[in-house]
């Protein structure tokens, strides 16, 4: 079983398992954020379309959604951010992980970025 | 965009530049919250420059002040400053100002988003024999606040402040030219600004951040000034005051002076004669979320009170903050209330006084 990181053009991250999505935001997002106070998760249960706002982080100065790289039904979320956000900042890829979503159909994938291609989209940006 | 004389400074720095005002601003060199605690506990030295310096001179400079100006300018001695709001006919607050009594008149520094409204309306009104000009492109603005500052000022301009009152000013000269330092400030703490000609601009920058690194200094962004001034409950033109809401609605009855005749007196007179229908109002949040411009303020039962001005996640108290009009019925300190939060409604305080202890 592969573990690629793959990545959108808004700056999340998934990480496939099987038909689990593993959601998170870049070392780049959370750089332009940030010091992040406050994460607003979606609720286990929740249905979500690709490129819906699911969920949101707020910096001191700013808002900004998160936006569902997959379609399907959220099966986890990552309650430590309530209390902690600032795992976002120090630990995006990891601690700061955000929610998993089961995900509808896996061919949807296809359309992300490889690590490697992000690094070349960011160079654009 | 137009830039201040310590761009390539802010850009040498780090500093993450916008547009605010028409000018290229630093909002943030190393992180806001890193910014807003050194304010809080050393010091900090910010980019004012947009900010606008507007001077009156001649026998008719009074007149033109106290008929622009809420607050009476006649109490003033020369050194003192006094804040106060420009009005228009209906009230309203066209600009929050301070008004500086010089030996030549008055300099008035006002708003960087409003100088050029400013500069028309008192041209509109200038009183006979009084000359108007505009000296903000010319003069270079830092502020230097904390609790830090007043020995860094000391040091770096060779004088004492051990004399110089909030709100007074004093010119001494660096290098020869003379300078403009205040005592004054936009963050609740100690603090002072200095206003001087652009070509001092970026000596007198790193003199502050070298001679200030033993006292902690460092560069702040808008980012930070914004959420101290939040903190100290300063409102902030554009936000929490703007031309449809008077200094009445915005607590800032203290000053206005209904004894002398300014223009929106009248409007004003009779808006505190007919009792006030909202007025600005700080709160905490009781349950979680952040309060942001413009969500909805609600009461308990659901009933739409007003909006949100200005909110935050205040970096000093670790905790949602938030300043918002609501209809004076709600408007009493210990009052809960909801902020509509995207989906959320989430439970307010309003408070009395300022966050701060």
């Amino acid at each position: 079983m592969s573990e690629k990181r793959l990545y959108t053009k808004e700056h999340e991250w998934v990480v496939v398992k099987g038909s689990i999505a593993r959601i998170g935001v870049s070392d780049y997002a959370q750089n332009e954020l940030g010091d992040i106070v406050f994460v607003e998760l979606p609720s286990v249960g929740d249905v979500v379309e690709e490129g819906e706002g699911f969920a949101v982080l707020e910096s001191v100065k700013a808002v900004s959604d998160v936006y569902a790289p997959v379609s399907g039904r959220v099966v986890a979320v990552n309650e430590a951010l309530e209390d902690s956000p600032e795992l976002i900042n120090e630990s995006p890829l990891d601690e700061g992980w955000i929610a998993e979503i089961e995900i509808d159909d896996t061919a949807q994938v296809g359309d992300l970025m490889s690590e490697q291609e992000y690094m070349e989209y960011l160079k654009g940006v | 965009m137009k830039q201040t004389p310590l761009t390539a400074k802010h850009r040498a720095l780090g500093a993450k530049m916008v547009e605010y005002a028409g000018f290229e601003m630093p909002v943030q060199y190393t992180g806001l919250v890193e910014e807003h605690l050194t304010v809080r506990s050393h010091v900090g030295i910010f980019d004012l420059t947009h900010m606008g310096e507007l001077e009156l001179t001649g026998s008719g400079a009074l007149a033109t002040v106290n008929m622009l100006s809420c607050n009476d300018a006649s109490q003033l001695q020369v050194g003192e400053i006094q804040y106060g709001c420009l009005t228009n006919e209906r009230g309203g607050i066209i600009d929050d100002i301070l008004i500086y009594r010089t030996e030549q008149g008055f300099l008035l520094v006002v708003n960087a988003a409003n100088t050029a409204k400013d500069y028309a309306w008192i041209k509109q009104h200038l009183q006979p024999e009084t000359q108007l000009v505009d000296r903000s492109a010319e003069t270079t603005l830092i502020a230097i606040q904390g609790p830090k500052s007043a020995p860094l000022v000391e040091e770096v301009l060779s004088l004492s402040v051990s004399g110089l009152r909030n709100y007074t000013f004093m010119e001494p000269e660096y290098k020869g030219v003379k300078v403009l330092l205040s005592r004054t400030g936009y963050t609740g703490e100690d603090g002072f600004e200095l206003y001087f000609p652009n070509t001092f601009a970026e000596e007198l920058w790193d003199a502050f951040l070298n001679q200030g690194e033993k006292y902690g200094v460092k560069p702040i962004g808008l980012g930070a000034r914004d959420t101290l001034r939040l903190e100290a409950r300063m409102p902030l033109y554009g936000n929490d005051i703007d031309d449809e809401t008077t200094p009445l609605e915005a607590g800032l009855g203290r000053f206005v002076k209904l004894d002398k005749e300014f223009i929106g007196r009248e409007a004003i007179q009779k808006q505190k004669e007919e009792g006030l229908r909202r007025r600005l109002v700080a709160f905490t949040m009781i349950d979680k979320g952040i309060p942001r411009h413009g969500y909805p303020l609600l009461s308990l039962d659901g009933q739409e009170l007003g909006a949100v001005t200005s909110g935050t996640h205040s970096p000093s108290l670790d905790h949602p903050i938030g300043m918002g009009y609501v209809q004076v019925e709600s408007a009493q300190p210990g009052t809960e209330i909801l902020v509509q939060i995207r989906k959320n409604q989430a439970r307010a305080k309003i408070i009395k006084g300022r966050f701060l202890a």
